[in-house]
This record gives structure tokens, sequence and C-alpha cells, in this order.
């Protein structure tokens, strides 16, 4: 078949699920919340099939709202586009382009399964995988700071600086963090890094890995704006945030974009410590139907991974922006440091397999 | 006044254990037992003396109470009640009360639920009782007239017998 | 309203005294209340009625009284001072039978005075019933106002009130609730002295007196809503407005009647743009305080349902500038020969209705509708034309009124006349029939009502009622008095002067007659009559001029 043809599958094939992932995400995140506060949420929408003559409808799913999603998009897009006379508009217009597109550009470069029909399951297989993942998430402060700037409006411009702030400090965390895993698995290309973990034992299986995964979970929260280090968008704080002054579809692309950041940070996780798509017990390689599972058992993790960032959310309160500083600063950076110094240690020491 | 506050412990100040102690309240959450009410199939029991919307009740003989009087129209803030009064007729059974609404609407899209007619009722005749759910699906729906008022209110006994003596 | 008071003639002999330490001048004989009035002290009082005879019986209106002392030598007795020792009366007088005389000094608002007034609203209230929510007074009720005022919060009276008979039907127009009723008389009075009509009285004794007819009458005379008036608890009760509104929701409006050239003032009584009654307002040159029944109940027509709302065309409905842009060209043709012109006034128009009307029909033959039957020698004049008076000073009708109209049937038989202008006039019923009014080539009429004649009419032009418009009208004895609109009907209907206005400028007259106060002033310049006058001189209380 035509390489590019192939290609073309792939991506269709992955913003497909990704964006549908994403729908039901959220409606995943507003249940389990409802659920933690010992409430219902939405219990209503099923997925329409017919519609009766006196307007009801017979559909599935009711009782899990599994249309709510559909209906919410079509709410979305159906709501009018209000653009305040004192915006920027062309910032006004940019700035959720630039938070949606990187978040669907990482993929690129997340390898999603192994191999089908003996197509690699990666859109683009590069040699430097996780700097380009890095470097396109990191893209998405634009975005932020674009809206808020343009706004023209006190809180979301506010909402935008310590959404800048915020990135950059976590970035360096986040980027320290993983510096450990490529000392033992020797390669910056992810695929790698998924082979290196089915040959040897999942990277979060090592002691010394510990504190790395932990402070990437941590930083990748504050990447991705969520509780409890959601402060670029603190409703009492800040009206909002960033995205106060956005309507319709607008609004809808940062809100669906924070949720295919943090799914794009589920991802990582898995791909770096918990092992890709690899499972005990299955087969590293294999016919058609292996393929197929080891897509399913990363899209297992990357999902379980996702509720705990919707667990933690509505568990933990959220930080004050100096605390927040502070321990981007004064503790994570110097653990992270500390963590390339160990994991070095481990590595002379013998400790590590490589 | 200013409090004192406890220096953290160095387990306290790890803070992973309290977040992990408290992720584990909030999924033990996830399977209790869920406080939602699920309106319009569920209702809730109003308790006795629950103020909901103005009606109008019959007494135990089932006269209805109200004469027209017109003073809750006059007092009610929004101007939400219209009431035609007129005679009842000869030989009607109260035609000794001589005075009785022809029609009574309240317009419940105007209604504030102030209260001030049942306060204002010198006949002990208008309420704010347990009917609570006020729809329609147009302004004229909203416009509930004598019969739908005095259906929604029922009979309240009442131990002053006014008219009796009359 | 200053211009309806009486005001005293200058040669009436002064008293001075003192009300509650205010000096009063009075004219003799007059009592405690009127001297009070005149200083803003107020008496209560039930019985007294300044056009009635005094009676003395409600004793609501007790006060302190007292004079200058007199020595044993007959001889004024003074302070140390130099002024006059008062001595005061040792019981309460009533102010409705006690003339004021020189030197008086009442007090209205001592405690004796305060616990007089307490008791009698006591008394009062013992056998009354608890009717309000269904009486038509309340609202405008002297027994809830006094009670409010002058009375207990709470009654002592724990025994079985007495019952007395209740929807009494008193006459054809009037009700009565005997438990209501606080015997004050003044009904009685009014219609023994002033309608001359003696048919009510009291019978039984003590707790159980009763006002009734006298066996084999009626209250039924053609002034016994005054009564209704004058009662000054809900006893007395207009079957025509029973039930029927608060009167506390009333918008209320000076006009004045419009049922025959006497002119009574009245107050037009109405909500959202519906009549419920008409009462009489005090006016001594006119009606004093009364009125007569027909009058009073002549307002149905405001309101009916089959008033014209659009201008019809042909039959058509249309809107009233649609109307008129068709019927200009045509009617400024018809003008252009007035021979072939008639013209049919209203003596039920407004002067200034008349006014243009005048205008319109100078050089054709017009004249008014006559409405002559019996008149009686009080208030109902023979004359039922409102404004019979302003037909005549404008030249509308022909003298004598209603002689014309056989000219102009004659004229339409004949050919001669070809147009017809209509004001207000079921010409159908005048002598000028269907088959006349068809043979015309151009009838227009303005009337807010369909009669037989708008239905022939080419154009009908939708007007009003005396009551949705500013005028004048001019009664029988050359008062001319205003009308304010009350009401609305929010269609297509105009005020018929302005409609008047609108054909005079469609036919190329000078359009000089803005609003009504330009037009009344216009009037005024032009109309011998009406010269110096203005709309604020006529007032609420109505101007005399000289009719010849
Ligand atoms: S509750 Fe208040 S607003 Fe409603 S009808 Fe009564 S007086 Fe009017
Ligand atoms: S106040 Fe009471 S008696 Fe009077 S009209 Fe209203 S409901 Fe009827
Ligand atoms: S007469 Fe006056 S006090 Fe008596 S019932 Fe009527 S309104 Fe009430
Ligand atoms: S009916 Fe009225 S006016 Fe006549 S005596 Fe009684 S209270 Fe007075
Ligand atoms: S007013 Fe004086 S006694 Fe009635």
């Amino acid at each position: 078949m035509d390489p590019i043809l192939i290609h073309l599958i792939k991506i269709v094939g992955v913003v497909g699920v990704l964006l549908f992932i994403c729908a039901y995400i959220v409606l995943a995140e507003r249940r389990i919340c409802a659920f933690i506060q010992d409430r219902l949420g939405p219990n209503r929408v099923g997925i329409p099939l017919w519609i009766r003559k006196d307007g009801s409808a017979i559909q599935i799913g009711a009782r899990w709202a599994l249309g709510q999603p559909i209906i919410d998009a079509l709410k979305a897009i159906f709501k009018e586009d209000f653009v305040p006379g004192h915006v920027n508009k062309f910032y006004f217009w940019l700035g959720p382009m630039l938070v949606m597109a990187p978040a669907l550009m990482v993929w690129a470069a997340i390898p999603f399964g192994s191999t089908l029909c003996g197509v690699p399951m990666i859109i683009a297989d590069v040699n430097v995988g996780i700097l380009l993942v890095f470097a396109l998430a990191s893209l998405g402060v634009y975005g932020i700071v674009l809206g808020g700037w343009a706004s023209n409006s006190k809180y979301p411009f506010l909402g935008g600086i310590r959404g800048s702030a915020q990135l950059i400090s976590y970035e360096l965390c986040l980027g320290l963090s993983v510096i450990p895993l490529f000392m033992q698995v020797g390669s910056l290309r992810l695929t790698e890094v998924v082979r290196w973990q089915t040959e040897h034992l999942w990277l979060v299986c090592y002691p010394w890995n510990w504190l790395p995964a932990i402070i990437y979970v941590a930083s990748s929260f504050a990447e991705t704006n969520r509780a409890p280090f959601d402060l670029p968008e603190a409703e009492q704080e800040l009206a909002g945030g960033y995205n106060t002054e956005y309507s319709s579809m607008k609004f809808a692309m940062f809100f669906l974009a924070e949720y295919a950041n943090m799914i794009t940070a589920s991802a990582l996780m898995v791909v770096l410590f918990l092992g890709g798509w690899h499972l005990p017990f299955v087969p590293v390689s294999g016919g058609i139907a292996v393929g197929v599972a080891h897509i399913c058992i990363f899209l297992a993790k990357v999902c379980a991974l996702a509720l705990v960032f919707i667990w933690v959310r509505w568990t933990v309160p959220r930080v004050r922006y100096d605390q927040l500083m502070g321990l981007g600063w004064k503790v994570f950076l110097p653990l992270a440091l500390a963590g390339v110094l160990i994991t070095g240690l481990a590595i002379v020491a013998g400790w590590s397999p490589s | 006044m200013k409090i004192e506050r406890k220096p953290l412990t160095l387990w306290e100040r790890l803070y992973l254990p309290a977040i992990i102690s408290g992720m584990m309240l909030t999924f033990s959450h996830l399977f209790r037992k869920k406080v939602t009410l699920r309106y319009p199939e569920e209702k809730p029991e109003m308790p006795p003396g629950y103020r909901g919307q103005p009606v109008l009740v019959k007494d135990d003989e089932g006269r209805v109470k109200c004469v027209a009087c017109q003073l809750c129209e006059f007092v009610c803030p929004p101007r939400a009640i219209r009431i035609k009064p007129m005679a009842y007729p000869e030989n009607a059974k109260y035609k000794k009360v001589e005075k009785t609404p022809e029609e009574f609407e309240i317009d419940m899209i105007r209604c504030i639920f102030c209260g001030y007619c049942e306060e204002v009722c010198p006949e002990r005749a208008i309420f704010l009782r347990g009917p609570y759910s006020v729809t329609g699906l147009s302004r004229k729906d909203m416009v509930f007239n004598k019969e739908k008022l005095l259906e929604l209110g029922g009979t309240l006994p009442d131990p002053i017998k006014k008219w009796r003596k009359k | 309203m200053p211009d309806n008071l009486t005001t005293p003639t200058p040669a009436a002999e002064m008293v001075n005294a003192t009300i509650n330490g205010i000096k009063v001048q009075a004219p003799k004989g007059a009592n405690i209340i009127e001297a009070g009035e005149r200083v803003g002290v107020f008496v209560p009082h039930y019985c007294y009625h300044k056009k009635l005879a005094i009676s003395g019986i409600c004793r609501m209106c007790l006060v302190e009284v007292g004079g200058p002392m007199r020595g044993p030598d007959d001889k004024p007795v003074l302070n140390p001072d130099g002024t006059p020792k008062i001595a005061m009366a040792p019981r309460l007088s009533i102010g409705c039978n006690t003339p004021v005389t020189e030197g008086m000094v009442i007090v209205t608002n001592s405690p004796a005075v305060k616990q007089a007034q307490n008791a009698v609203m006591e008394f009062f209230l013992i056998n009354h019933p608890l009717d309000c929510p269904i009486c038509d007074q309340a609202g405008e009720c002297k027994l809830q106002e006094y009670s409010v005022e002058f009375g207990k919060d709470a009654s002592r009276f724990r025994e079985e009130k007495v019952h007395k008979p209740k929807q009494v039907d008193l006459g054809p127009r009037v009700m009565l609730d005997d438990e209501r009723c606080i015997l004050c008389s003044r009904c009685i009075r009014f219609m023994r002295d002033v309608a001359k009509d003696d048919c009510l009285g009291f019978v039984n004794r003590g707790s159980h007196t009763t006002l009734a007819c006298w066996p084999g009458k009626k209250l039924a005379g053609n002034y016994s809503l005054n009564t209704v008036d004058l009662c000054p608890v809900g006893a007395l009760t207009d079957k025509d407005f029973r039930f029927k509104m608060r009167v506390w929701f009333l918008k209320e409006t000076k006009s004045i009647c419009t049922s025959c050239a006497t002119g009574c003032n009245t107050v037009i009584w109405s909500r959202e743009n519906v009549v419920y009654r008409q009462t009489p307002r005090e006016n001594d040159a006119v009606n004093q305080c009364w009125m007569c029944d027909a009058g009073r109940h002549n307002y149905k027509h405001i309101n009916a349902a089959s008033r014209l709302k659009k201008a019809l065309v042909s039959g058509k409905e249309m809107g009233y500038a649609d109307a008129l842009k068709q019927l200009g060209p045509k009617l400024k043709a018809a003008l252009a020969d007035r021979a072939s012109v008639a013209f049919v006034g209203s003596g039920r128009a407004t002067n200034e209705e008349l006014y243009l009307f005048s205008i319109l029909a100078k050089g054709g033959v017009s004249d008014c509708v006559p409405r002559t039957w019996d008149g009686d020698n009080f208030l109902v004049n023979a004359d039922r034309n409102p404004n019979g008076a302003g037909a005549k000073i404008f030249g509308v009708a022909a003298q004598p009124m209603g002689s014309k109209l056989t000219v102009i049937a004659d004229g339409i038989k004949a050919g001669r006349i070809k147009t017809l202008i209509v004001h207000q006039e079921d010409v159908n019923r005048r002598g000028i029939g269907a088959d006349l009014l068809a043979k015309l080539s151009l009838l227009v009429v303005v009337d807010f009502r369909p009669t037989e004649t708008t239905k022939a009419a080419h154009f009908v032009l939708p007007g009003v009622t005396y009551a949705e418009k500013r005028g004048t009208f001019t009664n029988a004895n050359g008062r001319v008095q205003r009308v304010w609109p009350a009401v609305s009907l929010g269609g297509e209907e105009r005020s018929d002067w302005e409609i008047f206005r609108d054909l005079l400028r469609e036919t190329g007259q000078p359009d000089r007659f803005g609003d009504i106060a330009a037009l009344f002033a216009d009037m005024a310049a032009n109309v011998k009559p009406f010269a110096g006058l203005s709309l604020e001189k006529i007032g609420g209380g109505g101007v005399q001029i000289s009719v010849t």
C-alpha cells in the first residue's frame, strides 16, 4: 500500500480515537466527580436510536448518559460564538487553535502499539522522539498566553500569565525527570524505550526510578493545568482564567485541549514508565490479533491513568500560587537532579540492566 | 485572635501519605448511597406548612371561601392576580354570602411568591401551599384560573364559621 | 378645587372664634364643622351633609365648646391680663348643630372629645356586620375610615349581633343592606327635601331600628342613586355597580354628563380603559352634589363591543390614514360645488368639533338633530342634546333646530344634494332613509358606533365618546364646561375634532389647529361668545358665557 495512504489512515485513526476518548473522558469526569460527591451526575441522555412521533426517543445507555458528549458537542457548536468587542480578534482566534493543535500533534511521536500487518503503530518514529514530544507540548502554552492576552481583560490576562510561568517552570522538572530513563535505555526514540521495557522490566519497577516517576506525574498535572495545579483557570480567583471571554466552539477547544493534554500525558507516562503496549504474558510479536491486543492494552493503560488524573482532581485541593512555584523550583528541580545522580550511580554500580 | 499553627512533621510534609489517604476516602465515596433525587420521577415530600405557590381553598362544606374582595389583587406587588367578581345567582346555595369570584386568575410567571395575598385575605381563602412545581408550555398555560387554583388548593378546614351565622 | 366651593357673599356678617387655638372667621350661622373646614380642622361626621337639613343624630361630631364668661352683672369676666375669661360648657356639643358665635372657643382634640369619638365608633360597630370583604363601599366607607382614625383596634362585643334584613330590594336601582345602615338618615332627608319624593323612613326602635320604604312605595325616582352617594356606609348600593369593581382600582376623571343640556358635573371612574361608574361632582352653579339616575347610567356605550375601531371605506375596514388619503381628493372635489353638499352636525359634539364642522360646512346647508322631551323642574333639561347651545352659536344647527332636515331630504330626493357629511347622528332614523342615502354619490360619517347610516356610508371615520376626548360643552344656561379623556379603546379611532381637523387639511384649508389648545385659542379669537376664554380658565368648574 502507498505509505502516504497508510500514514493518512493512521493519522485519521489516532485523531479520531483521541477525540473520542476526550469526549468520553469528560463524561467520565462528570460521573466520577458526582459519585465522589455522593451525587449521580449526568444520567439522562442515551444514544438516540429512533425518535417517536410524540417526541420521545428510544435510546441506549441513558442511565450512563452515553449520549451526553454528543449533545454537549452539539450545544457547543450551536451556541452563539460571541466575540467581545474589546478583544484583539486575530490572536483571539489564534489562541484556541494554538492550544488544540499541539495537543494533537504530540501524538505523532507516541507509539500506541507494536506492529499491525507489519506496519509500526506510530506515526513518526523519530530518533529524538521525547524531545519532539516535549517541544510540541510546550507550544500549547502559547495558546494559553495568547488567549489570555488577546481577551484584553484582566482575569484572562492573569490566567495567561500564570499559565506561562507555571508551564515553563514545570517543563524543566518534566524534562529532568525523564533523563534517568534515557540514561538507562540509551536512546531518545520512544519505540526504543518501549522495546527496552519489553526486554527487561517496566521502568517503574526499578526503585531508583520511583522518584522521577513521582516528579513526572506531579509535573504533568501542572503541565496539563489540572487540579491541584489548575491555577490558570481557577474559577474562584480568576472567574475562569484565560478562557473567561471565550464561548461556544472556541471555549470547547480550550476545554477539549485540556483533556487531550491529559491523555497525552497519560500516554507518555505509559510509554515511559509503564511499558507502553507491553503486558506480561502477552506475546511481544505475532499476527493481527496480537497487534490489536497491543493497541488495546496501551489504550487501557492510558485510560486507567486518565481516571487517576480525575480521581486526584476531585480529591486534592488547589495549591496556592507561591506554593506551586516553590514546589517546582525548590523541591522538584533539586529532586529531579538528584534522580539523575542516583540513576547514574545505579548504572555505574551495575544495578541497572542494559 | 492568633491561632498557633503546629509545625508539620516530616511525615506530614511529605504530603504523599495525606494525598493517598485522601484518595482512599474519595474512592470509598464512589460506592456510597447517592443523595440525588431523580426529579421528576421522584418527588420530594413537602413538609407541612410548606410555602409553595398561591392557591385557593374551599372550606369543609365545599364552599369556595374567596368572596372576591379583591384585596389580594390590590396588594399583589407584581400584579399577578386578576379577579372578576360576581353576585351569587338567585337561589344559589350560598346566596347569603352574596359575592363570589366569577374568574380568579393568577399569572404564575408574574407571581413572586411573596405571600402578601395570603396575609391580606380577610376570608382565609388564598394560601401558599404544597404545590411547588409551576410549569407550562406557554405564557397562557402559566395563567392559572379559578378551577385550577381550587383544584390545587383543595379543602382547608377553618374553625371560624363566619358565614354560617349570617 | 377652589372653583367648586361656594364663596360666601361678602355681605355676610362674620364672627370670630377659636378652634384648637387657631383663630377663625366664619359667617354668622355657620356651624362648627364648616368653621373648622375653613382652617383645616376636621370634625368627623356622618349625618351632617352641607346640602341637607341638619338632623344631629349620629353624635360623631361631638366637640368641646366654650364662650366668654359673664358675671352676675352680665358683664364679661376678665382674666387678670384683660382677656375675657372663657367658660367651657360642662358637656360636649354636636358640631353640626352648633352655630359659631362671637368669641366661641372650640376644642376638637381634647381627651374628652377623643374618648367620645371612640365611644361613638364603638357603638356604631356593635351591630355592624363584618361585611367589608363583600361590601361595595369598602375603600370609600366613612365607617372604615373613622374606625381607623377614631375607633378602637379590637371589639369588646362578645354577644350575638342584632340581625336585620340583608339584600333588600329597595327600588329598581338601589339595594339596601339594613345591617350596615348606621341610621344617619341622610337618604331619608335627601328624598324628602331634595328629591321631593318622601319614600324612606325608620321603623322599629332601639337597636332594631331599620330603614325601610313607606308601605306601597319604592325608592324608584330618577334621583334615587344620589342616596347611594350620600350613604356614608355600604347600606345603599348601586345595583349597576354592585360587585363590579373595587373603588380603589378606579381612576377618577373629571367630566360632565352629556345626557341632557344641564351638563351635570361628574367623575368618571374607570380601570384599564373600562368605565365602571359615574358619580356627580359638586358644582353649585350647575348640579350642586346631585345627578339623575338616567344620566349616571348612560355610559354603557363607551365600552360597547360594537364600537367602531377602524375606518370603513365602502364597508371595508381600513386604517385611518389610508381612509383619509382616499377620502381627501373626493371630498375636495365634492366641496367645490357647495350647493350640492349638505351637513348634519350633532348637538352632542363639543364646541371645538362644532367650530371645525361649521368651517367645513360654510356655504352648504347644515342642521342638527333635535332631541326635546320632557324635563323635570330639578336637573333634567328638556333638551337632551348636551351642546344644543353650542350648535346654535356656531350656526351648525338651523333655527329652529331640525327644520332643515327635510330640506336636506328633499334635496337628496331631487338630486340637488349629492354629498352628505354626518357627525354622530343616525340620519336614517331622522327622515333621511336608506333609499335617499343610496342616492348620494358621497356619504361621509364620523361616528363611534355602527348605525344604519354608517352602513350606507362610503366613508366612516371612527370617532370617540365624550369619555375619550378633550373639549368643552355649552350647557342650556350658557356655561362652558370641560371634559377630559378617561379611557381609550386603543384602536384606530380619533377624537372627532382631530378628524375634522384632518378633513379640513385634506380639503386644502390652512392647517392651523395643531392641538386642542391651539384649536380653542383659534375659536376664542373667531367666535364672539368665547372671546377671552382658554381651556385653563374654564378649568374644572366651567365658565359662564352669554348666549343670546
Ligand atoms: S404570592 Fe405575592 S406575588 Fe404571588 S399572587 Fe400572592 S401577592 Fe401576588
Ligand atoms: S383576598 Fe381572599 S377573599 Fe379577597 S379576593 Fe383575594 S382570595 Fe378572595
Ligand atoms: S359599610 Fe363600611 S364598614 Fe360596613 S361592611 Fe361596608 S365597608 Fe365595611
Ligand atoms: S341607608 Fe345609609 S344614608 Fe340611609 S340612614 Fe342608613 S346609613 Fe344613612
Ligand atoms: S354629624 Fe353631627 S350629629 Fe351627625
